[in-house]
């Protein structure tokens, strides 16, 4: 009896430590995955990091990378100026598209509008781009040539990243403890007193979570801003300028970048990963003070 | 007390404005997101058509059809799903069913997983462009490019795979530790078959997330518009045809709109397939 349930039991046991060891591999592949995406970007940065100095980045008279010249700041110039301006934008709208669904619309339509925010985010980049491209530009040409400019950026930017503070916010407005509301509205607080008083300090944490994860998109967005803000690497001076940002400089030069040009098109890379490492950092740690 | 009484009137007077705000807000919402799938039906339905779908296109796209391009497509999904989700499942399990929550090697998994979820789509193009293209010497390739995406689907997938094993009820697990099931047995018999619509959803988000994506393969599956013999061989996909039709060949306007109508209705089927897993697990759970 004894003999047998070992024999039983040997196997048995050799397929869960065997199953054990394959779950293992394919967690430390994925863990591994960063580990190679940040090295492989900073040996390709290294003939960059190690000869010229950071500086110059900020000192160098041109963006002219044919000729060595490298200053970064108009292009991170548009960047920040894209980004910011589709915060504004998106910051208010999405924040009032999520009381809407929690606080005013009935069941039925808060449930349809919820729908279609889930449905926006899975639009594509490249579809946002080419809407903006054909249908944005036109007109913002007839306000004010040449059309493609940081405007056309921050209204397709403001789209994509809607979505983002829209559902995120959602879900904090919605692990508000029900007990605040029903106090709240035991005394004789009118709807918006309630929401401006109680609800929205008690999801601040989460609300502002899914504004820098939103910021994060904004930065690393490519394709969309790619096509429609002109691409002209210069200080904008009107909302009608053409701008270049960061992400699609390295989209527009990588196909042809050699040497150090193609060595600071990954440097900017790794500069667009740290900014976005930085930013889902602080959002990860405001989840983490809304749990506590 | 006429003094209350006319706090009491700015009250109602402010209330009734920003309800007119945040209904205004969603109108607005609603409206350009209506105005974006007219604008897209409008432009392409008349060009779409079962020739398009099934012919090769003739001057570099502006006539013809996308079938070539449909076929690197799948072949880039293919890959890249057939890549993660065996990595991304494994971790999944390993994190949500074999080690404690404050386990030291899950911790680093799980940061090193998140970190990676917020890298920017171009930011893996280039890293796929210098490991898989240039260092592994596959050259600009379906198969780069499948991999360079597999990249990107892994926390997506192991995120969503890992809850879904998380919403299993703990009485799974200790009825068949009861019964002498091992936990490979408890596992393959018991939890993945109720985790499973989640793990679908989660799937049919990836499958969208790499359907949509551009940035990370402009330098890595490359541009070429015929059909591909191998998986060595460059194919372009659904999003990089409607980025090349709009930016780099005047007059690729309406096969532009006709790809796009494809890739939206795809991908709008996609998402609201995964929804409905999902709701169909919520469900299911009520009831039990």
């Amino acid at each position: 009896m004894i003999w047998s349930k070992r024999n039983i039991l040997f196997p048995l046991k050799l397929t869960d430590s065997l199953l054990q060891g394959i779950l293992r591999a394919g967690a430390v592949i994925s863990a591994l995955v960063m580990l190679l995406i940040s090295l492989f970007l900073v040996v390709e940065s290294w003939p960059v990091l190690g000869q010229i100095s950071p500086v110059r980045f900020f000192t160098d008279t041109s963006w002219h990378p044919l000729e060595g010249a490298y200053q970064l700041m108009p292009i991170l110039a548009g960047t920040l100026y894209a980004s910011v301006g589709a915060l504004l934008l998106a910051i208010p709208l999405g924040i009032a598209s999520a009381l809407f669904i929690v606080y005013y619309a009935s069941p039925r339509l808060a449930k349809w509008y919820k729908r279609l925010v889930e449905l926006l985010v899975g639009i594509p980049s490249v579809v946002f781009g080419f809407w903006g491209l054909t249908t944005l530009v036109p007109l913002i040409n007839q306000l004010h040539p040449p059309g493609a400019s940081l405007l056309a950026a921050i209204l397709v930017l403001t789209l994509m990243i809607l979505p983002t503070i829209t559902l995120t916010a959602y879900s904090a407005l919605m692990a508000v403890p029900a007990e605040f509301l029903r106090n709240a509205i035991a005394l004789g607080i009118s709807r918006w007193g309630m929401i401006q008083g109680v609800a929205l300090p008690a999801a601040k944490n989460g609300i502002t979570a899914g504004i820098i994860l939103a910021a994060a998109r904004a930065l690393g967005e490519t394709m969309a801003v790619l096509m429609v803000a002109g691409n002209v690497v210069q200080y904008p001076e009107t909302f009608f300028d053409p701008v270049r940002t960061l992400a699609a400089n390295i989209a527009l030069e990588t196909a042809y970048a050699m040497g150090d040009h193609r060595a600071v098109l990954f440097v900017s890379g790794l500069l667009l990963m740290l900014l976005v490492m930085v930013l889902s950092g602080i959002a990860g740690l405001l989840e983490k003070q809304r749990h506590a | 007390m006429h003094e209350v009484r006319n706090t009491h009137a700015w009250q109602i007077l402010r209330d009734r404005g920003v309800q007119f705000l945040i209904y205004a807000s969603v109108l607005l919402i609603s409206a350009v997101f209506i105005w974006i799938l007219v604008d897209l039906i409008r432009g392409g339905i008349a060009h779409l058509s079962w020739e398009f779908l099934i012919e090769p296109p003739r001057d570099t796209g502006r006539a013809g059809g996308i079938a070539p391009i449909l076929v690197s497509t799948l072949l880039i999904l293919l890959v890249a799903v057939l890549t993660a989700v065996p990595i991304a499942w494994t971790t999944a399990i390993l994190l949500a069913e074999f080690v404690a929550v404050d386990n030291a090697f899950g911790k680093a998994v799980r940061f090193s997983l998140h970190v990676l979820a917020g890298v920017p789509s171009i930011v893996f193009g280039l890293f796929g462009n210098a490991f898989f293209s240039i260092y592994l010497g596959l050259g600009f390739s379906i198969l780069s490019g499948g991999l360079t995406l597999a990249c990107m689907l892994l926390p997506i997938l192991t995120s969503t795979a890992e809850a879904g094993l998380r919403t299993v009820p703990n009485t799974y697990r200790t009825s068949a530790s009861a019964l002498g099931l091992t936990r490979t047995a408890a596992l393959i018999h018991l939890i993945l078959p109720a985790a499973a619509p989640v793990l679908a959803a989660g799937l049919l988000l990836g499958i969208g997330r790499a359907l949509a994506e551009t940035a990370a393969l402009l330098f890595t599956s490359g541009y070429v518009e015929r059909m591909p013999d191998s998986l060595l061989d460059s194919g372009r996909a659904l999003a990089l045809h409607i980025f090349d039709l709009s930016m780099n060949v005047p007059g690729g306007d309406t096969p532009a709109y006709a790809s796009s109508l494809v890739l939206v209705s795809l991908l709008l089927c996609i998402n609201i397939l995964a929804m409905k897993f999902a709701h169909g697990l919520q469900r299911r759970k009520i009831m039990t």
